[in-house]
């Protein structure tokens, strides 16, 4: 369905570039690991629960084993090796009591040599191979669900929000939200809790802004979800959030709840939460491998450059990060139909032909991807508290989210930057939607932009700039361009942000039977 | 037009009182959940209200629509405007007061002190990200901000706002108990008078358990609480910028030694600036 005739020649050479602007950071987070990928590792060998005796409050057993193993052998060989070894010498029953010794200060961790490395590297291997096969059955029956209850019935899949602070509520609201039809439940995260380097414990029920993002939380919601998928006859989706400083170990428990999507952006953290981004490139890959391999949909978020920088100046800039996304999520293993590549609808409509231009950008990301599932965010930041006008912007917002063959609706709010949604404006955006859709959910077939028009002139011109722009990053290097300020108008240095001290490059013996089995795409 | 002593809603008529209002009950759709909005219609003093629209929400809920003519006459002689000590200023025009007042970036220093781990408040503030749909102080181009985030050390941060030659400093206080947002924020602002007396930041405290009317009691120049926004703590900046640099008794200009003097400097108030930060 090519509308907007694009030049496989440019196409190609974005990709190229895309692929030259990565690779000198895929090399860096080759060659690095963070406490957090150490610590998804020790989650997915089995470690769960924390320390409640502990005078910050609870600390998860994870980040305990983790810190003394960089205090007493550093994290360049991985923690694999100490950390089995260290169960073998005590001859402790499981990693929660090791760990328990641990917090007790009994156990010196040192780095194994000879026959006693190659048994702490069995022992590893086994011990995260079991995680893994979890994360592969929760796969398959997610696989199994689909086949029995169905996916949706049409495109683009509805995308609603929950965000109460308390797990319990989310369950209430969340239910309500799929019989009325929404097929995909993103439960929002506590605001901050990107910056915390640890994973909450536990059911949750005082967050601010959003509830906390836990295994437990995970649990419920999921369990919540595969019965109201029941009532209502298709398998409703459930989202959250593998960004900031834990990435990796929420991809783990993602994948161990059986969690169907996940928020995961290549450049997210570094720009809007100030995460360092060696830290966040070192953890995006090790968590979109694990994402691939528990058939997890990511979902990327180029919409939040455009709430920060003009979304006509800076359209190219999204391309851009698409395209850098799509080649990270591919290196990691990440297949098309898992890339929920992100971009929004947020020109301000006082912009004459703003439609025509959010229609033009709209095609480009679906002619670029074809196979992708893009995921299209509504306006935000032309949402002004007059809900009246917000409800016509949002139906704008689902025409052309069905006219350019969009894959995932994230549903806009009339009372976006207002209030949290009411029940009602939930409804009511639904009803928005289903409108949009039973009235128009066709007409992409008898969309046929003029060849020479304002929409496919733009749509060149955005791949054009894309273009310039990415060989200028090929030229200055990826890292200089963040630190720079080229996307959403945030300058990054790669040597500052948080989390960077929990960095480390990885020594010549690094072991991480994670990676290996993620890698080898083994079973044992 | 003068204005009116009485007024009453303007439907399509003057005098009507005409409002719509729309609201969900959670009561299952049917005539007993009409009459139930009808009769909450009447006693927020609409009469007659006319239910124009019912809808079920699930099972449980029902969403309303409502029309009617409020029996309500506001007496404009009876209204009081609760005044913020400064104006709300859109991003673009706080980096405007700002460059015009200082000719430089205003520095910004934000942490959470004492054994505060919950950076949530100061984030939400300094992010881009930002809260309640307003992007945080990172996004106005006239302010450099430097968080420095969760359990700050008091020393640390007086060390830090001088090493950065802050001009504000932020302290966040969510998780507390007793009243040790309260004595943190006062062994702060203790710290930064003995170090460095009237040369000293702004220094401004936020968090849910404070009182805007306790900032003489912390020693600080101005208190947030629940529910600020950045656009809010941009807009104080700017003006309290401006009231210190109020041309009252300017310094003698010759005391500057500031490296980046502005060269020709238009008003009393950027000279001002250089000589306090000399």
């Amino acid at each position: 369905m090519a509308l907007l005739d694009l030049d496989p020649e440019v196409v190609a050479t974005a990709r190229r570039l895309a692929a030259a602007a990565a690779a000198p950071v895929v090399e860096i987070a080759r060659s690095h690991t963070t406490v957090s990928v150490e610590r998804a590792t020790l989650r997915l060998a089995g470690i769960t629960g924390a320390d409640s005796t502990h005078r910050a409050g609870d600390v998860p057993w994870v980040n305990r084993v983790v810190d003394a193993v960089v205090e007493h052998c550093g994290l360049e060989h991985g923690v694999s090796l100490p950390v089995f070894h260290a169960l073998r010498e005590h001859d402790l029953g499981s990693l929660t009591e090791l760990a328990e010794a641990t917090a007790a200060g009994q156990v010196r961790y040192t780095l194994p040599t000879g026959r006693d490395a190659v048994r702490a590297a069995k022992a590893a291997r086994a011990a995260v191979a079991k995680g893994l096969r979890t994360v592969d059955r929760n796969r398959a029956q997610r696989d199994k669900l689909v086949a029995r209850l169905g996916d949706p019935p049409r495109r683009p899949w509805i995308y609603l929000i929950v965000a109460t602070g308390d797990i319990d509520e989310d369950v209430v609201q969340a239910a309500n939200a799929a019989r009325a039809g929404a097929d995909i439940i993103a439960v929002i995260r506590s605001t901050g809790q990107s910056l915390i380097d640890y994973v909450p414990e536990g059911a949750t029920h005082h967050g601010f802004a959003g509830t906390y993002a836990t295994q437990e939380n995970f649990r419920i919601m999921r369990a919540a979800m595969d019965e109201v998928s029941k009532e209502v006859g298709r398998y409703v989706r459930v989202t959250n959030y593998a960004s900031g400083l834990c990435m990796p170990e929420i991809a783990v428990l993602a994948g161990l709840q059986r969690l169907d999507m996940m928020l995961n952006d290549s450049m997210y953290g570094i720009l809007f939460r100030d995460i360092n981004p060696i830290r966040t490139f070192v953890d995006q890959r090790f968590s979109r491998q694990v994402h691939a391999r528990a058939g997890i949909i990511i979902n990327t978020g180029e919409d939040n450059y455009l709430t920060t920088a003009d979304a006509v100046d800076a359209a190219h800039t999204v391309t851009v990060s698409q395209l850098l996304n799509e080649h990270f999520a591919h290196e990691a293993g990440l297949p098309d139909p898992l890339l929920g590549l992100g971009h929004a609808f947020e020109i301000n409509p006082r912009v004459p032909d703003s439609f025509r231009l959010e229609l033009a950008h709209a095609l480009l990301a679906r002619e670029l991807f074809p196979d992708a599932p893009l995921k299209w965010m509504p306006p935000t930041k032309h949402m002004t508290g007059d809900v009246f006008n917000g409800y016509l912007l949002d139906g704008f917002f689902n025409l052309a989210g069905v006219l350019t063959g969009q894959s995932i609706l994230l549903v806009g709010m009339m009372t976006e930057a207002v209030v949290t949604p009411f029940l009602s404006d939930r409804d009511l955006a639904l009803a928005n939607v289903r409108y949009v859709l039973d009235a128009a959910g066709g007409l992409a077939e008898d969309f046929r932009p003029a060849p020479d028009g304002l929409i496919v002139k733009r749509a060149h011109q955005v791949l054009g700039e894309a273009v310039d722009l990415l060989g200028r990053i090929v030229d200055d290097g990826l890292l200089d361009a963040i630190a720079r300020g080229t996307f959403g108008l945030m300058k990054r240095p790669a040597d500052q942000g948080r989390g960077a001290d929990g960095v480390v490059a990885k020594a010549a013996g690094y072991l991480n039977p994670a990676s290996d089995l993620l890698d080898e795409g083994a079973e044992k | 037009m003068t204005e009116k002593r009485h007024v009453r809603p303007y439907g399509d008529t003057s005098g009507d009182g005409m409002v719509q209002v729309s609201f969900t009950l959670p009561v299952a759709h049917g005539p007993r959940a009409e009459g139930a909005a009808l009769l909450l219609a009447n006693k927020m003093g609409i009469d007659p209200a006319m239910v124009v629209h019912a809808n079920p929400i699930g099972p449980d809920f029902t969403f309303f629509v409502v029309y009617g003519s409020v029996t309500h006459i506001v007496d404009m002689a009876e209204v009081v405007v609760v005044e913020r000590e400064y104006p709300l200023l859109p991003p673009g025009e706080v980096n405007t007061a700002l460059k015009r007042l200082l000719r430089r970036k205003l520095v910004v220093v934000g942490a959470c002190i004492g054994t505060d781990a919950h950076t949530v408040g100061i984030d939400a503030i300094l992010n881009i990200k930002g809260f309640a749909g307003e992007k945080g102080l990172e996004y106005y181009r006239e302010l450099r901000v430097v968080n420095l985030g969760a359990q700050v050390a008091v020393p640390d941060l007086v060390k830090r706002a001088r090493a950065e030659k802050a001009d504000a400093v932020l302290v966040s206080q969510v998780v507390t108990q007793r009243d040790a947002h309260i004595l943190n924020t006062q062994e702060m602002s203790a710290a930064f008078r003995e170090a460095m007396g009237e040369r000293r930041p702004l220094l401004i405290a936020g968090g849910p358990r404070f009182d805007p009317r306790m900032a003489g009691e912390l020693g600080v120049d101005r208190v947030f609480s629940r529910g600020t926004t950045p656009g809010e703590v941009a807009s104080y900046l700017a003006h309290a910028v401006a009231q210190k640099h109020v041309p009252t008794a300017p310094d003698a200009p010759g005391t500057s030694s500031a490296g980046k003097a502005p060269k020709a400097p238009k008003t009393t108030a950027a000279k001002k600036k250089e000589t306090v930060r000399a």
